[in-house]
Order: C-alpha cells, then sequence, then structure tokens
C-alpha cells in the first residue's frame, strides 16, 4: 500500500485531501493550522491543482462554494475565529446541497482566545453553526493517522450525500508528528459524475444551485430534502469506538484528543483494578447516542471528558437520561487535561 | 393594405440564450435591458453551453432563470469569490458574476477587490443604481450626494455617511484587470455602447486575457420614486456628473 512517513496532523489531513482527488484548496492562514495551507501551497499547483491563498475566510468558504458547484472536490481549513466567518458560507453550502471538506483545527476561545489545543467548538459544529434548520456531518480523530482516514472519508462522504464535511480536530493532533502510513491515491476520472454540476449546459438542460425559494411551501419541501438526508446519515453514518468497555464498571465519554489521553487512563486504572472503559466517538454529528445509551444500560457510571465547558457533555445526557450517572470533567481555555487529573476523577466516581 | 405576414422579414428576436420566465423587475429598470444584453452577447459568441452566471443577493436574485445557462446564486456580496471557485475548478467554462451596488461595493468590497486583483478571468457586470432596490430603497455605497434614500430620509450627508463610492476607479488602480470601463443604458445610443462594452468584457475572457469588469449606471425608478422617462433624463443630467461614463482601463 502506501508508504510509511513520520508526519505532522496538519501535513497529513493536507496530504490526505491530495490523495482524496481534492482539486481546489481555498484558504486564510491561522495558528495552528498553518502547516495544512503551506503543504497545500507547495503541492497543489505541482499537481495542476488550485491553491488560493483568498483575501478572509469569507471568500475562502464561497470559493470553496463556487468549486463545489462546478463539481470538483474541494476544501478549506481553518481555526476557530476563521471557522465562525465560514458559517455563512457553511449554511448556504448545506441549503444548496452541496459537497465540500472544512477542516477546523480549533483553538481556544472565545473571541480571539489563544492558539492552544481546544474542543470549544463543538456545538458550533454540530449544531448547525450558520443559520438555518441544517447539520453537517462532523467527524473527530483521535491520531494522526486516523486524521488522514478520516479526511478521505470525509470526501467520500460529501459526495455521497451532497453535503459539507467538517474534520474537527485540535492544535495538538495538528502539530504532533506520528509514523503514518499514507492512503493510497484516487483516481480522479474514476469519481462518479455530479449531474447536478454547474459545468456547462451541455446536451441538458441547465443546472440552477441555490439555497432559496420565496414560497414557504416550497422552501418546506426543501427543508424536507434536507431532513430525509440527515436521517438517511443518521442511520448509516454512525461511528464510534469502544475500548475496555466489556467488563467495565465505568467508563469515560471522550473524542479526539482527549479521547487519546483516556486510552492512558484506562491502562493506568485497570493497572490499580479500576475497570474503566473508554467510548469515543467518531462521528460527533451523527452522534453515537444509541450505542452509548445501549452501554450506559450495563455501566452505572459515564464520565464525560473534554476540552470545554461541557459541550458534548449534552449530548451524552440526551442519549443516556437517567440510565447512569452522568458526571463531568472538562478544561478550558486551551488546557489539557492530565492523565492523572483524569484518572482522579475516575476514582471520585468509580464504587 | 393587408399585410403578409407569411413572408414577414424578422428583425428584432429574443436572443435564445434568453428564457420567457417572467421578468420580476419594475416597469422601467434597467435590470431588464442589461438581461438581454447579456443573453445577446452569450447567442453571439456561441458560449451558452459552456457559461456559468453568477448571480446576486439584490433585485437580481431571480436573474438564475433568465438565461439557458447554468447558473449560481451565490450569498450577499461574494459573487465574485464564487466565479473565481467555479473558474479555477474549470478554466474552460466562461464565468460570469452579475451584481449590484450594495452587493459588489458594499458588502461584498473585498471579494470584489482581490478577485479584480488576482486578475480573475471573468465578466463582472456591476449595476449601479444608487440604491438598495430589494430591501426597499436605502442608502447604498454609490448614493449621490444630497440623495433621499430610506435610510437618509434627509438626503445622504456625506459628514455622516461619506461619499459616493467610484468603486471602478479603484478597481482600475490595480495593475491586473484588463478591462474597466462604465456605462449607461437611458438611450439607444447608450444601450449600444453599452452593449459593445458588454460584448468586449466577455470576448476578453474567451480570449483568456483575464478580469473585465462593465459598470452599468442603472435606474431604479421605483426607488427613486421618479416616472421610467425621468429616471433616464435624471442619470444623463444627475448621476453621471458623479459618475462619468467611458474606459477607466483598456489593455485588452
Ligand atoms: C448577509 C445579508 N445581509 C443583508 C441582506 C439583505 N439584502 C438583500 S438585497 C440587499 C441590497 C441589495 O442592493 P443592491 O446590491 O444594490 O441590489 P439592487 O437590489 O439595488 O439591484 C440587502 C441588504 C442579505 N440578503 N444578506
Ligand atoms: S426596485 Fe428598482 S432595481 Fe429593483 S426591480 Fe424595481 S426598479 Fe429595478
Ligand atoms: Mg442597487
Amino acid at each position: 500500500m502506501g508508504e510509511r512517513l513520520l508526519l505532522r496532523g496538519n501535513e497529513v489531513i493536507a496530504e490526505a485531501a491530495i490523495r482524496a482527488g481534492c482539486q481546489c484548496y481555498f484558504a486564510y492562514p491561522i495558528t495552528p493550522q498553518a502547516e495544512l495551507l503551506q503543504h497545500m501551497a507547495i503541492n497543489m499547483p505541482r499537481l495542476g491543482r488550485t491553491f488560493i491563498q483568498a483575501e478572509s475566510e469569507l471568500a475562502a468558504i464561497n470559493m470553496v462554494y463556487g468549486a463545489a458547484s462546478a463539481g470538483v472536490r474541494t476544501m478549506t481549513s481553518s481555526s476557530s475565529p476563521g471557522i465562525s466567518l465560514k458559517q455563512e458560507g457553511i449554511s448556504y453550502l448545506a441549503g444548496s446541497s452541496l459537497p465540500a471538506v472544512i477542516v477546523n483545527i480549533v483553538r481556544g476561545g472565545p473571541g480571539l482566545g489563544d492558539i492552544a489545543p481546544s474542543q470549544c467548538d463543538y456545538f458550533q459544529a454540530t449544531k448547525g453553526g450558520g443559520h438555518g434548520d441544517y447539520h453537517m456531518i462532523v467527524l473527530g480523530p483521535s491520531t494522526v493517522p486516523e486524521a488522514g482516514q478520516l479526511t478521505m472519508l470525509a470526501f467520500e462522504l460529501a459526495d455521497r450525500y451532497r453535503t459539507p464535511v467538517m474534520l474537527l480536530a485540535d492544535g495538538m493532533l495538528g502539530q504532533m508528528m506520528e509514523p503514518v502510513e499514507l492512503p493510497k491515491p484516487i483516481e480522479i476520472s474514476s469519481l462518479p459524475k455530479k449531474e447536478w454540476a454547474t459545468d456547462g449546459a451541455k446536451g441538458r438542460d441547465p443546472n440552477i444551485i441555490l439555497s432559496f425559494d420565496l414560497d414557504p411551501e416550497v422552501l418546506k419541501q426543501m427543508n424536507l430534502i434536507l431532513q430525509k438526508r440527515y436521517r438517511q446519515i443518521e442511520a448509516k453514518e454512525v461511528r464510534y469506538e469502544e475500548t475496555a468497555t466489556s467488563d467495565a464498571d465505568i467508563a469515560i465519554v471522550a473524542y479526539g484528543t482527549v479521547a487519546r489521553i483516556a486510552k492512558t487512563v484506562v491502562r493506568m486504572a485497570r493497572a490499580e483494578g479500576i475497570k474503566l472503559g473508554l467510548f469515543r466517538p467518531i462521528t460527533l454529528w451523527p452522534f453515537p447516542g444509541q450505542a452509548l445509551r445501549k452501554l450506559s444500560e450495563k455501566i452505572a457510571t459515564v464520565l464525560t471528558v473534554e476540552m470545554s465547558a461541557g459541550q458534548m457533555w449534552e449530548d451524552v445526557r440526551l442519549a443516556i437520561a437517567e440510565q447512569a450517572e452522568t458526571p463531568f470533567y472538562g478544561e478550558m481555555g486551551g488546557v489539557i487535561p492530565t492523565p492523572q487529573r483524569i484518572l482522579s476523577e475516575v476514582k471520585k466516581h468509580a464504587g | 393594405m393587408p399585410v403578409d405576414v407569411q413572408n414577414m422579414q424578422k428583425i428584432f428576436a429574443r436572443p435564445d440564450s434568453l428564457t420567457d420566465a417572467k421578468s420580476t423587475y419594475c416597469p422601467g429598470c434597467h435590470h431588464g435591458i442589461l438581461t438581454r444584453i447579456i443573453a445577446q452577447t452569450i447567442d453571439e459568441l456561441e458560449v451558452a453551453e459552456r457559461t456559468v452566471g453568477i448571480v446576486p443577493v439584490g433585485c437580481a436574485v431571480f436573474a438564475y432563470q433568465w438565461y439557458h445557462c447554468d447558473a449560481i446564486q451565490a450569498a450577499h456580496g461574494r459573487a465574485s469569490a464564487v466565479a473565481t471557485g467555479v473558474k479555477r475548478a474549470d478554466p474552460n467554462l466562461i464565468v460570469f458574476s452579475y451584481q449590484g451596488d450594495g452587493d459588489f461595493a458594499s458588502i461584498g468590497t473585498a471579494e470584489s477587490i482581490h478577485a479584480a486583483n488576482r486578475g480573475e478571468n471573468i465578466t463582472v457586470i456591476f449595476v449601479n443604481n444608487q440604491v438598495y432596490g430589494m430591501t426597499g430603497g436605502e442608502m447604498a455605497p454609490t448614493s449621490l450626494v444630497g440623495q433621499k434614500t430610506t435610510t437618509t430620509p434627509q438626503g445622504r450627508d456625506p459628514k455622516l455617511f461619506g461619499y459616493p463610492i467610484r468603486f471602478s476607479e479603484m478597481i482600475a488602480q490595480l495593475d491586473a484587470p484588463v478591462y474597466v470601463t462604465r456605462q449607461a443604458l437611458y438611450d439607444t445610443k447608450h444601450i449600444k455602447e453599452a452593449t459593445k462594452a458588454i460584448k468586449k468584457a466577455f470576448t476578453n475572457q474567451v480570449e483568456k486575457k483575464g478580469y473585465s469588469l462593465v459598470e452599468v449606471l442603472a435606474a431604479c425608478p421605483t426607488n427613486w420614486k421618479m416616472k421610467p422617462i425621468d429616471a433616464n433624463k435624471h442619470i444623463a443630467k444627475v448621476v453621471e456628473k458623479t459618475y462619468q461614463l467611458g474606459d477607466l482601463v483598456n489593455r485588452g
């Protein structure tokens, strides 16, 4: 298969996008995703593909809107403040049923915040973010190799469901170096033709890309189409991973960087005789609520750990209801929870 | 004398690229004339099968219905960025954006200037009617000094709201654009000239020369609260004083 290389998360995401057949990439510089932009600046033109350093995130996402309309695979990347600016465009992408990949290497917020790793954009990513009744698929990698795999998957899902897909990572994952086996490049010419694309009305009626209709009944129908698609995604695309849950008395729910730290905590706890497991959502939307609920039926306590004030925790509680105890431990502002600290939280609740 | 319909010569017809969808524009509005000129240009250059129109938010929001070609409805002000995305995805497509003065010269300022500065090989039609037509006649960045609008009921006071922005002159300062011109549509002479300018702006793109911008001084009789005829006279007598007609850049 592919070659094995030591790469940063940001570079792996960029390289995976190229291998997924991303033909147009548009972005505005921001820390901590700069290496992603730089990797694309070097490699996209070399391959005869489009790289534009846009004048703003607003412009970048609207360039994505144009390239997606023309039927090519396209991506933009940024970090929290820049992703806020992209929300208008993401809403338009969703409303117009356009496939695109958006990478958010999350940093501490709100406002300018800092440049340290955080998970404080979970609400924005999973609950809509922009205006209107929409969702996008949100993927949360927890290792560098997985960031590559999920980037490839993001392009696939975007095309399959004609929807924007977000890769939600953080600065720690973006900067971290790990050995990765890069996925094999796909053959762009083998991708199915997008019959709806505005790529020139030759031998067919004109295609129109839009997200509006002033007739509420028509707009309702357009919304129903989106909702139907979301139900399909919820039925087919939920992804999660369970670690050491089969005999567990207590489980941590965590995603991304925190899930990676939590795996260490599972080992530490087990060494001390605490039967700790880990439930790791990979798709943050659709959230693996049913699987989590099932797990909670045989476990007394489900501890949510996040680098936020408890944003995913809301989804955890919604899924589990009264089935188990649902305590929370979180850090904010870019502070990364240590394994020791998480373990002490586990001990508070374990038996 | 009975008219011989059978042998009548057709001297004026709807361009093939113009659909028969019902117009949403007010009587006397120049958006309509402009639409026809663009359709005619697409016909003459025989590019309908590879043209993609980017339509704005504004009175022209329904413009995707007017042409027999692919079209994209863009977010308010972002049409030049969307056009950039389409053109870069497939440089063989003929991409034009159609934008009002609020769209192009206010909310879309950054996207408009930077698409021009990159010299994107696109054609931009910029409709300067000195007002926000669609939302109810508010002040536009292009509104004249003293102009009464629904948000400047006393007339535009430059001390509070600045001066009319000559956006095309700003674009003309850049190195990349190959063609920047200002045209009008208030009589047949000017319609003919505007038609030539638009054809040139599209031809530049077909010949891969680069960025072309055609600003059009347009009448909005409804929000100017004028009869169509008076609106035309107003452009000739008043508007043209602030916005002089003619080519600003012609490197074609
Ligand atoms: C982000 C956003 N802000 C505001 C609006 C409301 N809006 C719709 S059209 C318009 C102004 C249009 O004026 P102009 O671009 O001059 O076009 P015209 O109608 O005059 O042709 C505004 C402010 C919007 N649709 N989106
Ligand atoms: S409001 Fe003005 S710009 Fe809009 S359609 Fe009517 S006349 Fe034209
Ligand atoms: Mg206007």
